[in-house]
C-alpha cells in the first residue's frame, strides 16, 4: 500500500520508528501530486519549502522524544489562509500575485508542530461557491470520478485528502464549504464552533460565519488536527477562551444512551432517495449500538438559505471593499482617475460569482432596504439559533445528510446560481447558529459517489461529534478510492 | 438679525494612547510616511482588529468628565465608503450604541454660565492622509494616521452664537487636556470640529434647514466659520430664497465656505455591526477605577484658586485655561508657599516666555518644582528679582539646574558688608557730581548712586542693605 494512503496516526508511527524519513515521505506526496495533476487540487505546490520543512521536521524527530504526531506530516492548506512568503490567492485574479508577509495563526501552530506544507489548495474564488468551479485556476475534479465536482468551496482540500495528495488539509467553512466537499469526496470534514479556531490570517468572506477546520482521512486524524489548531488567539477578538480540549481523549465510539434528533426539514423532498437510504442505514447502525433516534423539527430552517445569502453577502460586500487596486492585488494600469481605478480594478479582478454577491450584499445593506433584507435575515438567524437551542434540550446530537445529493457533474449548475445555492440547504443553518458540525463518510450512492452524514452539536461539543463519527466509521469503514493504474 | 442662530458641534479628537486603536503601531504624530503601519492598520487580507483597551478607558474618562452616562453594552459598526486613505474601505465606528451618551458641559458666556448638552461620544478610527503631488500627476498616501483612535463628541444644538461655539470648543479642549486623553494639538489635527448651523426666525417654532461645515481646525476658525455661515444663510433667507441642506468646506484663508456635496449626494454608509469585534461590556469595577482617575477639572480648579488661594479671577481663568500651566502653578505654589507670588510671575514673566517660545517650555524645562524653588530663593533674599528672571532665562535656554545656574553665574546675593562698603565708596568717589547734587539737597541723586552701586555689585547686592550703606556713607559727607 502506498505510504500516502495511510492516516496521520499510521504515518506518524512510521516516522517515529524511523521506518520512513520525513523528507522521503514528503517527496512521495510531491510525486503523487504531480501524478494527479488532472484533479487540479493544488494552486501552488511549494516543493522546495516542503523539502526544507521536512528536513527540519526530521531533525525534531531525531532529537526529541516528545514530538507532536503531526511532526513531519505533509499537509495542504486552502488558498484563502495566509502563509508567509507563499502566494495566497483566494483563487482570484485579484490576489493572483499576493504574497502575505504574515501567517495565519493556525499555520503558525501547525508549523510549530512540525507539519510540512506541500502547497496551497484550489477553491471557489474568495470561498464563494459550492463546486470549486469559480476559480481562475480551473475546476477541481472529484477524485472518485473526474467528470464530477469535488464540492466547494474547499474542493481542493477535500479532493487532495481523498486522492492522497496530502495527509490532511485545512479548509474554511462559511456555509458548508468544509462539510459539503468532504461529503462529495468521501472524507471527514469538521466545521468547529464559531470562535474555537482562530480566524487570524483567514482571508475574510463573511466574518461572522467563517471558520477554519480540518479535512482528514478519518476521525482520529480529525481529532488530532483539532488538538493542534483549536484554542484562543489574542489576535482574533472573536476567538474564545477556555474551550479547547484534548480531542483524542476517550475517542471510543460509545453511543449508548445517545439521543439523536432527526429534523424532518432535513429529510424532505429535496433529499435524493439514494442518499437518504445511505444516511438511514448509517443511522440504523447507531441505533443498533444503543442510540435512540427521534424525529424533530426546526421549522425556521426553510428560511436559512435566504438568510444565509443575505448575511454572508452583506459582510462580503464590506470585507471585499478593500480590494481597490491601491495597496495590493490586481490593479488596472490604464485608469485615468480614482473612480476608474476602483471600477476597472474590481471589474477585472473579481469573477462573476464574487461580483454577484457583492452586489447582493451592497443592496441588502443599503438604506431603505436594510430593514427588509439584512435586518430581517438577522432575525431569522436568531430564531434559527433558538430552535437549535431548544432541540439540544432534548437531543445530544442532530443528524442529517450533509447534502441533498452526491456530487453533481462539472458544469451542471454553473449557470444556475439558485440551483447552486440550494445545494447548501442542509449546511448553512449551522453557520448561522455558530454550531459545530462534522461530515462523516457513511457509504456510497448507486453512482459510486460518496455520501456524508452530518452530525450537529451544541457549541463546543466537538468531542461528542467526533465520538459519534468514530462509531459510524467503525460500523461502515473508511471510503477509499481504488488506486489508479500504474501507481 | 431677525434670526436665532442654532449651532451644534461634532468634535473629533485623537486620543493620545501609545499605540493605535486595533494594532500595536505607534500612535505618535509624524514620522516618515508609511513607517507607522502594519498589516492590520493597512487592512491587509486576513488581518483582524483587536481593540486597544486604553481607547475604551480614555473614551469613558472623557465621557465621565462631560457628565455622560456610560453604556453598559455597546458595539462597533462598520461605516462603508471608498476613499484611498481608508485602508479597509470602511471605518470602524459606533452607530446606534455609542459608549457615552446624555452628558453636558458648562460654559462661561460673559458672566453667565450656560449648559450645553452632549448627545453622545463614540469611538472610531482615523484615516490616513492623501498627499497630492505638486505637478498634479500623482497622489500619494501616508497611512501613518490610519487606525489612530478618535472619539467623536456630538453636542446638542444648544449653542446660540458663533462665540458660544468657540467657547464650548475651548472648554471641551481644556477638559480633554485635563483628563489627559488627548493633547488637543489643533495644528496637528488632533482636535477638529464640524459646525452644524441653522437659522430660526425669531419667535418661530420651526427650525430652519441645517448645513454642516467640515473639519475646522482652530478655535478662531470655528467662530469665523459659524459667523460667516450665519450671515450666508441670513442673506439667502433675506432675499426670499431657501437654504439647502448640504455639506460645506470652510476655507479659513479665504474666509468663506464652499459646497462639498448636496443632500442628493449624501453618502449611504451602509452601517452594520462590525463582526470582527465583540460587543463592549463595561463592568462597574472598570468604571469606578476610571472615575477615580479623573482629576479636578478647570472650572473647579479655578473656583478653588479664587476662593481658597486668593488669586484674582482673571489670573485664575488664564492659568486654568491650560492644564500644564495650572499644574506648574499648583506645584510651584506648594514648593514656595506663596500662590499669589507664583500667579504674579506666571501672569507676567512666564506668560511672556510662553508667548515668545511656545507652550513646549512648560514641558521641557520649566516645571512647578524648579519655578517654586527659584521664587522661594528670591523670597528668602538669596537672589534678587533681576537674578530670578535671569535664572529663568537660562533655564529655558539650557535646562540647566537652577542651583547650578546661580552658582555658575555667581548670582547669590552679596551680603559681605566690607565688600558692599568698598563698592559704594568707589561709586561715590567716581561720581562727584552726584555727590554734590546730594549735598545740595537733590534726593534724586540717591537713586542714581543706588543704581550705580547695584551695577558695581553686578546686581547681586541686597538692595535693602546697599541702600542703608549708601545712605550712611552719604551722610558722612554732610
Ligand atoms: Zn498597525
Amino acid at each position: 500500500m502506498s505510504i500516502c494512503k495511510k492516516t496521520i496516526m499510521e504515518t506518524s508511527e512510521l516516522l517515529r520508528t524511523k521506518k520512513i524519513g520525513a523528507v522521503e515521505l514528503t517527496k512521495e506526496y510531491l510525486k503523487n501530486i504531480r501524478k494527479n495533476a488532472d484533479i487540479n487540487a493544488y494552486v501552488t505546490v511549494c516543493e522546495n519549502e516542503a523539502v526544507n520543512a521536512a528536513e527540519s521536521a526530521q531533525k525534531l524527530l531525531d532529537s526529541e522524544d516528545e514530538v507532536s504526531p503531526l511532526c513531519g506530516i505533509p499537509m495542504g492548506i486552502k488558498d484563502n489562509i495566509c502563509t508567509k512568503d507563499i502566494r495566497t490567492t483566494c483563487a482570484s485574479k485579484m490576489l493572483e500575485n499576493f504574497t502575505p508577509s504574515y501567517s495565519a495563526t493556525i499555520y503558525n501552530k501547525l508549523q510549530r508542530s512540525g507539519a510540512v506544507l506541500l502547497g496551497k489548495l484550489n477553491m471557489d474564488e474568495f470561498a464563494m461557491g459550492s463546486s470549486t468551479e469559480y476559480t481562475i485556476f480551473g475546476s477541481v475534479h472529484n477524485p472518485w470520478n473526474g467528470e464530477y465536482v469535488a464540492g466547494g468551496s474547499s474542493g481542493g482540500s477535500a479532493s487532495a485528502v481523498a486522492a492522497n495528495l496530502a495527509a490532511f488539509a485545512l479548509g474554511s467553512d462559511t456555509g458548508g464549504s468544509i462539510r459539503q466537499p468532504a461529503s462529495f469526496c468521501g472524507v471527514v470534514g469538521l466545521k468547529p464552533t464559531y470562535g474555537l479556531v482562530s480566524r487570524f490570517g483567514l482571508i475574510a468572506f463573511a466574518s461572522s460565519l467563517d471558520q477554519i477546520g480540518p479535512i482528514s482521512k478519518d476521525i482520529t486524524d480529525c481529532a488530532l488536527i483539532m488538538n493542534a489548531i483549536a484554542g484562543h488567539d489574542p489576535k482574533d477578538s472573536t476567538s474564545v477562551k477556555g474551550h479547547a480540549s484534548d480531542y483524542l481523549e476517550d475517542l471510543d465510539g460509545k453511543v449508548d444512551q445517545l439521543r439523536i434528533g432527526l429534523p424532518m426539514e432535513f429529510f424532505d423532498s429535496a433529499l435524493d432517495g439514494d442518499v437518504g437510504a445511505v444516511i438511514r442505514n448509517a443511522l440504523k447502525s447507531l441505533e443498533s449500538r444503543g442510540a435512540t433516534l427521534s424525529e424533530c423539527s426546526l421549522p425556521s430552517i426553510k428560511n436559512a438559505v435566504p438568510a444565509y445569502y443575505l448575511i454572508s453577502s452583506s459582510e462580503a460586500s464590506s470585507n471585499l471593499a478593500r480590494y481597490d487596486g491601491i495597496r495590493f492585488g490586481y490593479r488596472n494600469e490604464n485608469a485615468k482617475n480614482i473612480a476608474d481605478l476602483y471600477r476597472l480594478s474590481r471589474k477585472e479582478g473579481f469573477g462573476s460569482e464574487v461580483k454577484r454577491r457583492i452586489l447582493l450584499g451592497t443592496y441588502a445593506l443599503s438604506s431603505g432596504y436594510q430593514d427588509e433584507l439584512y435586518k430581517k435575515a438577522l432575525k431569522v438567524r436568531s430564531i434559527i439559533s433558538q430552535e437549535f437551542n431548544s432541540a439540544f434540550e432534548k437531543y445530544d446530537v442532530i443528524a442529517a445528510p450533509t447534502c441533498p445529493t452526491t456530487a453533481f457533474k462539472l458544469g451542471e449548475k454553473l449557470n444556475d446560481p439558485l440551483k447552486m445555492y440550494l445545494n447548501d440547504i442542509y449546511t448553512v443553518a449551522v453557520n448561522l447558529a455558530g454550531l459545530p458540525a462534522i461530515s462523516v463518510p457513511c457509504g456510497k450512492g448507486k453512482n459510486g459517489l460518496p455520501v456524508g452524514i452530518q452530525l450537529i452539536g451544541k457549541p463546543f461539543s466537538e468531542k461528542l461529534l467526533l465520538n459519534v463519527g468514530k462509531r459510524i466509521e467503525k460500523e461502515i469503514g473508511r471510503l477509499e478510492i481504488e488506486q489508479k493504474e500504474g501507481l | 438679525m431677525d434670526y436665532d442662530i442654532i449651532i451644534g458641534l461634532e468634535i473629533h479628537v485623537e486620543l493620545k494612547t501609545s499605540s493605535k486603536i486595533f494594532c500595536g503601531c505607534s500612535n505618535e504624530f509624524g514620522g516618515e510616511p508609511n513607517t507607522r503601519c502594519c498589516p492590520i492598520c493597512l487592512g491587509m487580507p486576513g488581518t483582524l482588529p483587536v481593540l486597544n483597551k486604553k481607547v475604551l478607558e480614555y473614551t469613558i474618562k472623557a465621557g465621565l468628565a462631560m457628565q455622560c452616562k456610560i453604556a453598559k453594552f455597546s458595539k462597533f459598526d462598520r461605516k462603508n465608503y471608498f476613499y484611498p486613505d481608508m485602508s479597509k474601505a470602511y471605518q470602524v465606528s459606533q452607530y446606534d450604541l455609542p459608549i457615552c451618551y446624555d452628558g453636558y458641559v458648562d460654559i462661561d458666556v460673559g458672566d453667565k454660565t450656560k449648559r450645553i448638552g452632549i448627545e453622545r461620544i463614540h469611538i472610531e478610527e482615523d484615516a490616513g492622509k492623501l498627499i497630492h503631488d505638486s505637478n498634479g500627476q500623482e497622489s500619494l498616501i501616508d497611512y501613518n494616521r490610519c487606525g489612530v483612535p478618535l472619539i467623536e463628541i456630538v453636542t446638542r444644538p444648544d449653542l446660540r452664537s458663533p462665540e458660544e461655539a468657540k467657547i464650548l470648543l475651548e472648554t471641551i479642549k481644556s477638559i480633554l487636556e485635563y483628563t489627559e486623553v488627548s493633547d488637543c494639538k489643533m495644528q496637528e489635527g488632533s482636535l477638529r470640529a464640524d459646525v452644524n448651523l441653522s437659522l430660526k426666525r425669531k419667535g418661530s417654532k420651526s427650525l430652519g434647514v441645517r448645513t454642516e461645515m467640515k473639519n475646522i481646525n482652530s478655535l478662531r476658525a470655528v467662530q469665523r466659520a459659524a459667523q460667516a455661515e450665519a450671515e450666508r444663510q441670513a442673506g439667502i433667507l433675506g432675499s426670499g430664497c431657501e437654504v439647502y441642506q448640504e455639506t460645506r468646506r470652510w476655507d479659513d484663508n479665504k474666509g468663506e465656505s464652499f459646497i462639498m456635496r448636496g443632500k442628493e449626494e449624501a453618502m449611504d454608509y451602509r452601517f452594520f455591526p462590525e463582526p470582527d469585534l465583540p460587543p463592549v461590556c463595561v463592568d462597574e469595577k472598570f468604571l469606578k477605577a476610571i472615575q477615580a482617575s479623573i482629576p479636578q477639572l478647570p472650572r473647579q480648579r479655578r473656583e478653588r484658586y479664587v476662593n481658597d488661594l486668593g488669586i484674582p479671577r482673571y489670573d485664575a481663568d488664564l492659568i486654568t485655561s491650560n492644564k500644564h500651566l495650572a499644574d506648574v502653578f499648583e506645584r510651584a505654589s506648594e514648593v514656595c508657599g506663596n500662590p499669589k507670588l507664583v500667579s504674579n510671575w506666571i501672569m507676567t514673566d512666564i506668560m511672556r516666555r510662553i508667548n515668545e517660545k511656545g507652550e513646549e517650555i512648560l514641558n521641557s524645562h520649566i516645571n512647578g518644582d524648579n519655578l517654586g524653588w527659584i521664587l522661594s530663593s528670591m523670597e528668602r533674599g538669596e537672589i534678587t528679582h533681576a537674578s530670578a528672571i535671569q535664572v529663568i532665562d537660562v533655564l529655558i535656554e539650557t535646562g540647566e539646574e537652577p542651583g547650578n545656574i546661580i552658582e555658575r553665574l555667581g548670582l547669590k546675593v552679596q551680603r559681605d558688608e566690607a565688600l558692599v562698603v568698598k563698592a559704594v565708596k568707589e561709586v561715590i568717589n567716581k561720581n562727584p557730581q552726584a555727590l554734590s547734587d546730594y549735598l545740595s539737597g537733590k534726593e534724586k541723586a540717591v537713586g542714581f548712586l543706588m543704581g550705580k552701586s547695584m551695577a558695581a555689585l553686578k546686581g547681586r547686592g541686597d538692595p535693602i542693605q546697599v541702600r542703608e550703606i549708601l545712605k550712611k556713607e552719604l551722610q558722612s559727607y554732610l
